[in-house]
Order: C-alpha cells, then structure tokens, then sequence
C-alpha cells in the first residue's frame, strides 16, 4: 500500500494512494461540502460542490472524483471556492420547488443543510418554477419531482448495490428527470423490488415513505455502507 | 352629488380589509360595504400535493390560528384513511384545540379590542393599543397576556412548537404529553382562572357604559350555526351541525358536517375575495348565519363545566333566546376562554392521554375526506376530493370568517347609518366601524385563500342604481 503525501490548507498530510481528496480531506478533519456524493456509492462528481483548487492545474477538480498525488497542494476554501459553492446551491434551489417549511425532509435535509453551510441568505437568481409531478403510485413509496436535485444517488444506489436498475435520467438540461424503468409510474415498475435503497440514499424530500408528514423523512444513510463493507468485505460494522 | 367615503386599511385585525359608504343626495348612508382585497389562492397550489402533507401546508395559512387547519386538515386525512383514531389522540387534539381557542380569545380580547373598552373609542388613536392599555391597566395587560402565553405554551408542548407545529397527522398525533408537561400545565391553572374569572367581571361593566355600541354593533337578525355535541353540548371538535335562528329555535339539529354542502352554499361578490356562505334551504342572502363564539353559546344548551355554566346563565338572561347583536361576542369570547380553561384542567388527568400509540395508520380508503372543527372564529371545514393513491384532486376550504361575511357587511351598514350623518367621518366613528368588524375578530389572510382570479371593482352609485363611476383592477 503506497503512501502519498500532499497538502490540504496548509496541512501536511498522509494517504493512501488509491483514496480521493475528499477521503484524505475527510480523515484529516477537514470538511468539504458535498452532495451527489454517498460512502458506499460510485462516484460520479456530479454536483460540483466539492470543487478544490489544485496548484498547478488551472481548472478546479472535484474533491470526490481526485485521486491523492505525491506533493499536490490542495486548497478547499479559498473565497473564490465559497462564492461558485454559494452559487451552486441557489441555482439548484431555483430550479426546482424547494418549499422546506413543508417538506418531509425539513430539519433533515442535505440541500437544506447545504444552504445554510454556504452562508445562502436568499436567492439571487429567477426561480424557474416548474410544474413537477408527484408519483404517488407505488404502495411503500412516493417521488416528488419539484424536490430532486438529479444527484443521481437514487440511481447509482438501485444500480449498483441493489442491481436492478430500476432508476435512471431521461430528458436534458432543467427538463431532466429521475424515471422508473421506462417512466413508468413507480407502482407499475417490474424492476423495482420495494427495497428501499433509494429512500436511504436520496438527500432531499425527493423520495419518501408514503404517509409521511412535514418534517418525519429521516434516513439511516449508513445502511447502504454498512451493505457495501459487508457484501465485499465479508465484515459486519455498525 | 353621492359621496364614497372609503376607510383603508382597518387596522388591528388579522389582515387587510377596506370598507366603502355610500352616501345619498341626502348625505345619509344608503349601504356600506366591507372589501376584503387580499388574494391568497391555498385552493389552487394544494392541488397535486399528497394529502398527508395538508396539515403542514394549510396550516401555514395562518400564523394566528394554525392549530384549526392543522386538526381540520388531520380530521380530513382521518376520513380518506377511514379510520377511528386512538383515544389518547383524539382527547390530546381537543387538548390542543382548547389551548387554541383560548390564546386567540385572549388576543382578540386583551390586545386588541379593550384598548376601545378601557381607554375610551374617543381616545387618542396612538395611544388606543395594548401598549397604552400596558400604561393605563398594567396588571390585567400584564395578566392577558400571561393567559394567552399559557394557551401557547401548551400547544408548544404538545406541537413542538408555538407556531405551526407539525404535530397532528392524519389518524392521530405524533407525540403524547410528557409527566413533566401536565405538571407544568396543573400549576397554572388558579392564575389563568382568576385572569379570565376578572376579565369576564370586567366585560360586564363595560356593557353597562357601552349600551350604544351593544345597539348598534350588528345588532339584527341572522341565523347562528356550530358544532354540539348529541346532548346539546358546547363543542368545539366534534358532534354534528345546528342551525338556530335569531329567536332561538331550532332550524336544523344533527345535521352531518361532512354533508355540508346540501345545506351551505357559496355566494361571491365581484366587490370582494371573501365568499359568502349562506343557508341554503334560506336562500342568498337570507341566509345570512354567524358561527363563532356568539354562535356557539347561542346554540348549545350548556357549557359542561361549572363556572361557564354559570356564566352561560346570566348571558342567557341578558340575551334572551339568542343574543343577536354582535358587541356579545366579546363576552361569548371571554365566557369561552373560562370553558377552555376548565375543561382543560379535566383533560390534563385523564389517564388516557398518556398513551404511547396516538398514532393509527392505513391507506387511502375513501377518495373524499371533509374535515370539521370548530376553531376560535368559527367552524372550519377542510373538504378533500383524492385519487386513488393519495394525491388532492380539490379541496375546498370553509373558513368561520367568510361565514360572518354577510353579518360583517351589516354591521359595517349599522353603524354607519348611526354615526354618520354628512361627508365628513370623526375619529370615533371611524374607530367604530373598526371595533364593530373586530367584534368578529376577522382573520382575513384565512379567508380570503379561494382561488379563481377576480378583479377588484369599486363602483360609485347614485340612490337610483345608475353608474356614477367605476374602478377596475384586473
Ligand atoms: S430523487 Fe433524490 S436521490 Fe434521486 S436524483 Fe433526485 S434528489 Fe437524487
Ligand atoms: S460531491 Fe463531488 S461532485 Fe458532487
């Protein structure tokens, strides 16, 4: 196991050579915002949240994607990163119906946690206000369009740890969707096996469990590692 | 040459409203109207939404009486669910709702009416608020607002929180109350006791040097509807429907909330964004019927606790068969706040409401779901229609204000044919106006949620009904 060692914010640190900034950020107790981000899922450095600047590489990297580099000197929270990151979660906010004070993820939501990270007093851009579909047809779960983020993890979570594949993107752009299988209603999926893996893994009130009120979506995320350690590790941590 | 004299905006209710007078070529008020210009459109943008999610969002529309929509819209949700939900939760929402009416009476009654009674209608308009009532009275001020602290610190305790809280769901309510909550509950209640047990003394002075105001103050005939229990009861959360009429008998008993709309129906106005509900075996507008405080007591036969019993009394001996003027709801409001406090005191010992299971759980069993409550200002009803997994097709919301709407509307018309005489409006008449729609404690931000876009239009007409002038907003 070779050994790199780099910089982050001034600190000297040591890792391994297959982990990511993010980890080696992470296990040195520096924090980097994330989202599409989820331990126990491939990652696809979608969001952009976690952008750092690297010395000597002109475009910003994301943390997540980025494997560690002997002398690399990371920075993570310079003030140019801060405003792109403010930035970022006001144009997710703006594109869709984000209405927390009545959202079933309130008070446990990573969107919302996001804007309060990056300091989001308001919202300086236009809200596109779409009219999105709320799919109520499966009998365990529901999915709430004007409340997904397109982090994806919903996707990579049936994929890659449950294998069915039952979510994926259609559409671009603002007009991109999560769908089951062929967009069907979720009730009339054949792939989907009522897991559950998805509901752990979304970030926002995009998916829930049915009957849910204002504030009650809370998530053991942890589940999904804890079947990843399991599955390849053959190793039983909670 | 007709004269509109137009008094924008009513200040000290919940909202914004606007009245217009007009005058003949006499200068004497031929009719007056009470506007309510404030569109909210909650009907239209529910719509789509998971009916669990009602309570939370209809509760928003509101910051004064949140709890009503939130039991309203929870006692709905029970409907599409078809379920009869835990004892412990359904004495627990009587709990919460009690605390409700309790908090909205003190406000509406210590903050902002008494200033008028205590300070005089002809007093300095700067000074006629709960601050100078704070200055002139400090101690029953001091004690209002204790007592309406007390009714939001219950509901804080069983919601979470003192606004908004997410806490009754369909088929039940989250949480049960703590040890430590009824203890805290128990140790108020002589304070609270005595707070309202002054009140109430003092609102019967004040009717004495007030007699023109009780005259003339929507002083007429109309119908009066609420909730009663089977034995006549005063209720606020459950039972059926009745109808009384000004004298006191009997129109309609046992009537089904859920059934409502074969006998409310729904007039609109172009002139204003608050419907007209009237009685529809009556007609429109003779149907005119006014819920709330005074309709309740005027309904029911007796309050069910002793000291509101014995207060019901002497409002009975004063009012004989019904009490019609509407400058009584101050006293009902106050003799309510007693029944609250009284029957609260019973709930926080029953062992029931210590259960751990509020919480009762099903699917969508009906696609319609009518929720019926009494809240501080009247009955409320939350009418859902649903598809087959849950999603609000329509909902239709009743609200107790838009029910007084017509009462409201004559009251405004009787008072102005009273004190003004000529173009001109002193302070205390324009002061009048206000307390006689303040009797109703209209909550306009609840009322005014229909959707549907209506322009505004103000039209100026002579004695004769031709068109002397006209405003459009679109
Ligand atoms: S539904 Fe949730 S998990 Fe899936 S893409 Fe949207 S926000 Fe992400
Ligand atoms: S967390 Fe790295 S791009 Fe989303």
């Amino acid at each position: 196991m070779a050994v790199k060692t780099l910089t982050i914010d001034d600190q000297l640190i040591s890792a391994r050579e297959e982990q990511t900034v993010l980890e080696a950020a992470r296990e040195a107790g520096i924090s980097i915002p994330t989202l599409c981000e989820l331990h126990g899922l491939g990652d696809i450095g979608a969001c952009r949240l976690c952008l750092v600047e690297v010395t000597g590489i002109a475009k910003l990297q994301p943390a997540c994607t980025t494997r560690v580099a002997e002398g690399m000197v990371v920075v993570t929270n310079s003030q140019r990163l801060q405003n792109y990151r403010r930035m970022i979660v006001e144009l997710l906010f703006a594109e869709r119906n984000h209405i927390c004070a009545v959202c079933v993820a309130n008070g446990h939501c990573e969107l919302q946690d996001l804007g309060l990270a990056v300091g989001m007093d308001h919202v300086r851009y236009e809200y596109l206000s779409p009219q999105c579909q709320v799919d109520l047809s499966h009998e365990r779960f529901g999915v709430d369009h004007n409340r997904c983020v397109l982090c994806m993890r919903c996707v990579r979570a049936c994929d890659e740890i449950e294998g069915a594949h039952t979510w994926d993107v259609m559409g671009r752009g603002t007009a991109s969707r999560v769908i089951t299988d062929l967009k069907q209603p979720w009730g009339e999926s054949q792939s989907c096996t009522s897991c559950g893996k998805c509901v752990l893994a979304c970030p926002t009130g995009a998916i829930f469990r049915r009957g849910s009120t204002v504030s009650e979506m809370e998530r053991d995320r942890w589940q999904l590692d804890f079947i990843v350690t399991a599955r390849e590790k053959k190793q039983w941590i909670i | 040459m007709s004269q509109r004299i137009v008094i924008d905006p009513v200040t000290r209710i919940e909202g914004h409203a606007k009245i217009s007078i007009y005058l003949n070529d006499a200068g004497q008020v031929s009719d007056a109207r009470f506007h309510v210009t404030e569109f909210r459109g909650f009907e239209k943008f529910c719509e789509g939404r998971p009916f669990w999610e009602m309570a939370g969002i209809t509760a928003r529309i509101c910051g004064i009486c949140p709890v009503s929509h939130l039991l309203t819209s929870a006692k709905a949700g029970d409907a599409i669910m078809s379920v009869r939900i835990p004892e412990a939760a359904r004495k627990l929402r009587r709990m919460m709702n009690l605390a409700q009416i309790m908090q909205s009476h003190a406000l509406s009654f210590f903050h902002l009416s008494s200033p008028d009674f205590l300070l005089g209608m002809d007093s300095d308009p700067a000074r006629r608020n709960v601050f100078g009532l704070i200055a002139s009275h400090p101690d029953l001020a001091r004690a209002g607002i204790r007592l309406r602290q007390f009714g939001q610190n219950i509901i804080e305790m069983l919601g979470g929180r003192k606004i908004h809280p997410a806490w009754a769901v369909p088929g039940g309510v989250r949480e049960a109350l703590t040890e430590d909550d009824r203890s805290a509950i128990r140790s108020r209640f002589p304070e609270e006791i005595k707070t309202a047990m002054t009140a109430v003394g003092l609102f019967k002075q004040i009717l004495k040097t007030h007699d023109t105001e009780a005259r003339v103050f929507g002083n007429f005939p109309t119908l009066y509807m609420g909730l009663t229990n089977p034995e006549g009861k005063w209720e606020h959360y459950e039972g059926h429907l009745k109808f009384i009429d000004s004298s006191g008998n009997v129109v309609a008993d046992n009537l089904d909330p859920a059934r409502y709309a074969e006998f409310i129906g729904e007039a609109v106005e172009s002139w204003s964004y608050l419907k007209f509900p009237y009685y529809k075996p009556w007609g429109y507008p003779g149907g005119a019927y006014r819920v709330g405080p005074l309709a309740r007591l005027n309904i029911c036969k007796f309050m069910g606790t002793p000291l509101a019993d014995e207060e019901l009394g002497q409002f009975r001996q004063m009012n004989p068969g019904a009490a019609n003027g509407s400058f009584m709801y101050h006293y009902a409001r106050l003799i309510e706040i007693i029944a609250s406090l009284e029957r609260i005191g019973r709930l926080v010992d029953d062992p029931d409401i210590m259960h751990t299971h509020p919480r009762a759980s099903a699917g969508i069993n009906q696609n319609i779901g009518v929720g019926v409550s009494e809240a501080p200002r009247g009955t409320l009803f939350h009418h859902y229609d649903v598809d087959d997994n849950g999603l609000i097709k329509k909902i239709n919301l009743i609200i107790a204000t838009g029910q007084n709407n017509l009462a409201m509307n004559g009251t405004v018309k009787q008072i102005a044919q009273h004190y003004i005489t000529g173009p001109k409006i002193p302070e205390g008449v324009l002061n009048r106006l206000e307390a006689g729609i303040r009797c109703y404690d209209p909550c306009l931000s609840c009322s005014t949620h229909a959707a549907g876009m209506m322009p505004l239009q103000v039209q100026l007409l002579s004695p004769d009904g031709t068109l002397l002038d006209e405003a459009r907003r679109n």
